[in-house]
């Protein structure tokens, strides 16, 4: 207890912010390459894969993401499973961004004109040359602003990795209060910082949408 | 590794879990109902022509959507108490949680409120409908049917969201499982069971909006439109 706000705090906590944007960065990538095949997989020609992915995006979006980090931190722990923080928190983090991100992109991928799918079958393009060729060009434009939107709720949802010892932003704001014990300054100081890194986001997503709107009608492919 | 899961040594706990569970729920219908009247009040005042109160929405509703609940929980737990404010932890999360949805439940009521056609608003002023039978019938209850499928959603993502309330020792769901697994030492089952009757949760209250949906808005039962 005792003493003052100082520079050695300011430095924790930047460095903590860094981890959060690390772990961001690590749920987006990892996320998005599983959630591209979860995607993929739901709309594939092949019923049970469409099922699998189905029962695993119904799964995960049914539990809440605080649940999917226990069960990869103390539950692996509990089987002989010793994983870092880090190791935890990234891939409890993937999977759970993978089956929003799934979805997101599914949505993307179905919302590309029906004529374009017509259109590149009736040129006799192959399943993987019509989504690589024809309909992805145009579902990642669709894609991007809500990707960007996302993106923010990555950013807030790495905050619950402090709850598994992972020492981000929020975990590094808890750290520095048990020294100081001035709850409320501190926790004031992290609500902007995460502010200061998922406004600019938003504001670049809605910009993003924004723009789509005016150029939907010039929808060219890419 | 040795994979040995004991599910009947955690499973004799139900009544932990049961409690766990009907408090989960307690919170997410509080929340709900506080936080679609904070939502629609909101959507409300940012649509009005007074600057101070539109921007005082607006405020509110990208400061709440730009940082983490945790730390808007923390924040709420801290201030109260700063304050000289005493509250039991589970009025402190339905505070947090009701702050949290009702700016996206804003976000949601404004698309519903852009969504309404002008010229039905005319019609009803040409009608001499009173203001506040136009707000009613022509502005809000539409706009709800339009968005009712999103606002469920937000709803039962809320749900989910109150687990984070077992950070300030609410003794919801998943306050219930830390407890019992470090009784136990059987965290995977803990675990497993407990992401189980979240899932169960969220079905029930999917259901439970599909059921409330056909009989608030029965124009969609008749078109046959899905929820």
């Amino acid at each position: 207890m005792g003493g003052h706000l100082n520079i050695n705090h300011l430095m924790f906590l930047g460095q903590g912010a860094l981890w959060t944007i690390g772990l961001s960065l690590i749920a987006l990538i990892g996320g998005g390459i599983v959630g591209f095949v979860i995607a993929l997989a739901r709309i594939s020609p092949l019923k049970s894969v469409r099922i699998a992915s189905a029962v695993y995006v119904q799964l995960i979006q049914g539990t809440p993401l605080l649940v999917i980090l226990f069960l990869g931190y103390f539950g692996l722990a509990a089987i002989g499973l010793k994983v870092s923080p880090l190791v935890a928190a990234g891939a409890s983090l993937t999977l759970y961004v993978a089956a929003y991100l799934g979805e997101i992109w599914r949505g993307c991928i179905q919302s590309v004109p029906k004529p374009q799918w017509e259109a590149a079958e009736g040129l006799a393009l192959s399943r993987t040359q019509r989504m690589v060729k024809v309909i992805l060009p145009q579902a990642i434009r669709i894609a991007t602003p809500p990707t960007v939107g996302f993106m923010v709720q990555i950013i807030k949802n790495t905050s619950l990795a402090s709850v598994v010892g992972f020492v981000e932003l929020m975990r590094s704001g808890q750290i520095v209060n048990n020294s100081l014990f001035e709850p409320f300054a501190i926790y004031a100081i992290i609500a902007v910082t995460y502010f200061a890194m998922c406004y600019p986001l938003s504001l670049f997503s809605q910009r993003l949408e924004r723009r789509m709107g005016r150029g939907r009608s010039n929808l060219a492919p890419a | 590794m040795s994979l040995q899961l004991d599910f009947p040594a955690v499973l004799e706990r139900w009544p932990s879990f049961l409690a766990g569970a009907v408090l989960t729920l307690e919170l997410a219908f509080f929340a709900t109902v506080l936080g679609a009247l904070l939502g629609t009040l909101a959507a409300v005042g940012r649509g009005t022509h007074n600057v101070l109160i539109s921007g005082a929405c607006k405020v509110y509703v990208e400061t709440i959507r730009n940082t983490p609940l945790l730390v808007q929980i923390f924040l709420v737990y801290f201030g109260l108490a700063s304050l000289g404010l005493k509250y039991s932890a589970f009025t402190v999360a339905v505070a947090a949680l009701t702050i949290n949805v009702g700016a996206y439940t804003a976000e949601i009521m404004r698309a519903g409120f852009e969504a309404i056609p002008r010229g039905q608003i005319e019609a009803a002023e040409g009608l001499a409908l009173s203001r506040l039978q136009i707000y009613w019938h022509i502005i809000l209850l539409p706009a709800v049917e339009k968005v009712y499928p999103a606002l469920t959603s937000q709803f039962v993502l809320l749900m989910l969201a109150s687990s984070v309330c077992s950070q300030i020792s609410a003794e919801e769901l998943t306050a219930v499982a830390n407890y019992i697994q470090s009784d136990t030492y059987r965290a995977f089952e803990t675990y497993i069971i407990v992401a189980v009757l979240y899932v169960i949760l969220s079905l029930v209250m999917r259901a439970g909006f599909w059921g409330l949906g056909l009989v608030l808005f029965p124009r969609r039962r008749r078109l046959g439109t899905p929820l």
